[in-house]
């Protein structure tokens, strides 16, 4: 299974991304790191090219409502059906917000890498 | 009887061995058999190396400068903030900026939605600073920009700003972060290549001791470092060749090592080990003079201080059970106090989740306050001196951060390794390794992998996104840009690309450019035409 891991917007936090990064790698899958303020435009090409099974989308800024519109936007305009995650600073409250735009799970900050790991590892089942 | 003689090792007493984070394995009791050899025990506060302090009477003349963190969204917001903080005695304001104008867009820009006044104040133009430093007088107040990748825009603004306003800036203080090099390694605010982008800190380094020189241009910043995942040795190290890579690139302009090097200043972190952290910043500070002095030929002591920030970081804190934060936090003072520190800033013990309320700030503060002035930290300067662990530990650390930037050297230089993404790569290990550590239990942290309970998940507040505030932002841009005078705009922009073309110090077109209320998004354009955009080197 192949995982974009992307940075959305301007926010330069990348800790935690590459820090998951390495854990899934550990975990046996594939994964793609977009690198910082790429466009959800570029992320959602990116994930087209290298041929993604999933996205995760790192946000600490504080954008993350707005960005996962536009993510719903792009992959509604382009039919695309890869399921797509959220991860970082996210209040509680937000989760079902980011779910109802198409997030397909919402992690926030303090979520283990264990817990993460098992959720792509359903998607892959599913597939 | 030597003490040696009588003295057990791990073995003989049959316990475990123990390593520092920075992996330097501790005895279970220290002796003068450690510290005599190092032949320091005579060292003073004050006196060259500066190993216990860089005054001879540190705190009892004057304690650390707290100073905490905070961004307002608005130059209007920042300015009733600034005048209510003056009001109230304080005489240092500090500024944060928002991402675009960090990262050298404008509000306009489309990559801005949404984050226009969100972190911090957005700054198109001039105007923007004029408002915010309405009624305040630069002559009286220092401000502190915390600005990395447009750093020299914005000191530009704040020179054109004092010069219009008639202020000799031969006496105009301050202090920019402008510490490119750690931006690479974390934080993420690059804009250009990684050499040009050292080129723009050194310009501000050659014009501030030219033409402002009670001005500090630069504060290096091991915290960020440190935070990415470096190790307490690496975090100086790393520092150290930050510094001397701008110190280079200074000296190379012909400037003397003695008319810029004390402007230098540091900011680091603290979490993790407690005699780790101090050592760090002991042998740290010894190595830094030598460096100065012995590599640089610094005649002037105050060229050799290492002068500091350290406060403590966000690294150590944890969402579980935060109020055990505020017990780290007050270690985290003392560590500071105790390492001779001139400023202190703390995290608030719910910035691991939120955004600090007013009470978490003040719990803040008065740790700080309750050590200066209950706890007599003040009294005695370096009062861990001569102490047989502490000074074997300042020894050992002064060897280990010079042999580390050592390997920053077999890798290229600093400036190479960032650029090859070299550190990245490292760090980012290191911090997987950390994180998976406290996941699995095999780096103990209290609430987190030990004496857990059962918790409600925490409300997580973001301040509102103020879109009023940022639509009228946009407004004033738009506004601005009809009624300025387009052809001298367009003039000094030009100016700009041909001193960046003839590779000339940048800041009095620049400067000039601002006056006519050039955009920072357009100065940062034309920068980008010519020396193009740093490609982030992707390791994973």
């Amino acid at each position: 299974m192949k995982i974009l891991l992307a940075k959305p917007g301007l926010d330069g936090h990348d800790v935690g991304v590459k820090v998951l990064a390495h854990g899934l790698k550990d975990a046996g899958f594939e994964v793609v790191y977009t690198g910082l303020r790429k466009s959800i435009e570029t992320i959602v090409d990116m994930a087209v090219e290298r041929q993604a099974d999933a996205i995760g989308l790192s946000i600490l800024s504080g954008t993350h409502l707005i960005l996962a519109e536009r993510m719903n936007g792009v992959m509604a305009e382009r039919k695309l059906d890869i399921p797509w995650l959220v991860g970082g600073n996210i209040p509680v409250l937000d989760v079902p917000k980011l779910e109802a735009s198409g997030a397909a799970k919402a992690f926030p900050t303090g979520s283990k890498i264990q817990e993460i790991i098992e959720y792509f590892e359903t998607l892959n089942t599913k597939k | 009887m030597s003490a040696s003689s009588t003295r057990k090792t791990t073995e003989d007493l049959r316990i475990k061995k123990v390593f520092l984070e920075s992996g330097i394995e501790v005895d279970p009791v220290y002796t003068a058999d450690d510290v005599e050899p190092l032949g320091i025990r005579n060292e003073m506060p004050g006196i060259y190396p500066f190993t216990r302090g860089i005054h001879p009477a540190m705190y009892r003349e004057k304690p650390f400068t707290i100073r905490q963190y905070a961004g307002f969204a608005s130059p209007e917001e920042t300015n009733t903030r600034f005048l209510f903080l003056i009001q109230n005695g304080q005489s240092g304001l500090n500024v944060a900026f928002d991402l675009p104008t960090q990262c050298g867009l404008d509000s306009d820009d489309p990559a801005a939605l949404g984050e226009v006044g969100r972190v911090g104040m957005a700054v198109d133009t001039l105007d923007d600073f004029e408002i915010a430093f309405r009624g305040i007088d630069l002559d009286k107040i220092t401000v502190s920009l915390t600005i990395n990748g447009t750093a020299i825009i914005l000191i530009a603004l704040y020179i054109a700003l004092a010069e219009k306003r008639g202020i000799d800036i031969k006496s105009l203080r301050g202090t920019a972060q402008n510490d490119i090099l750690k931006e690479f390694i974390g934080r993420g605010t690059w804009i250009f290549p990684v050499d040009k982008s050292v080129k723009l800190v050194v310009d501000t380094i050659e014009y501030c001791a030219k033409h402002v020189p009670k001005y500090s241009p630069v504060s290096v910043c091991g915290y960020h470092i440190r935070e990415s995942g470096a190790n307490p040795i690496q975090e100086m190290a790393y520092a150290f060749c930050i510094a001397k890579a701008y110190t280079d690139g200074a000296l190379s302009k012909g400037i003397d090592i003695d008319d810029f090097a004390s402007r230098l200043s540091f900011n680091f972190d603290i979490y993790g080990n407690f005699f780790e952290q101090i050592a760090k910043f002991r042998g740290g500070r010894r190595l830094w003079a030598k460096i100065i002095r012995e590599e640089y030929g610094a005649k002037n002591d105050h060229s050799c201080w290492l002068r500091m920030i350290a406060g403590g970081g966000g690294g150590g804190l944890t969402k579980e059970q935060p109020e055990n934060n505020i017990i780290r936090s007050a270690y985290y003072a003392l560590i500071s106090a105790l390492s001779g520190t001139q400023t202190m800033a703390l995290c608030s013990y719910d910035e691991a989740y939120t955004i600090p309320t007013e009470k978490s700030a003040e719990i803040s503060l008065r740790t700080m306050q309750i050590m200066i002035h209950e706890m007599g930290i003040c009294d005695t300067v370096d009062p861990l001196g001569g102490s047989y662990y502490v000074e074997a530990l300042t020894d050992r650390f002064e060897h280990e951060i010079a042999r580390e930037m050592k390997t920053v050297e077999a890798w290229g230089g600093i400036v190479n390794a960032v650029a090859t993404g070299k550190i990245q790569e490292s760090v980012s290990k290191q911090a997987y390794q950390r994180e998976m550590g406290f996941q699995t239990g095999v780096v103990p942290k209290v609430g987190l992998n030990m004496f857990t309970r059962e918790e409600d998940p925490r409300p997580v507040d973001f301040h509102p996104y103020n879109q009023e505030a940022a639509d009228n932002q946009v407004l004033k841009l738009n506004r601005i840009k009809a009624s300025r005078n387009q052809e001298a705009v367009q003039r000094h922009l030009a100016e700009i690309k041909a001193d960046a073309l003839a590779d000339n110090n940048l800041l009095p077109s620049i400067i000039a450019a601002v006056k006519e209320y050039a955009t920072v998004g357009e100065i940062v354009q034309v920068l980008k035409e010519v020396y193009g955009e740093f490609e982030e080197p992707i390791f994973i």
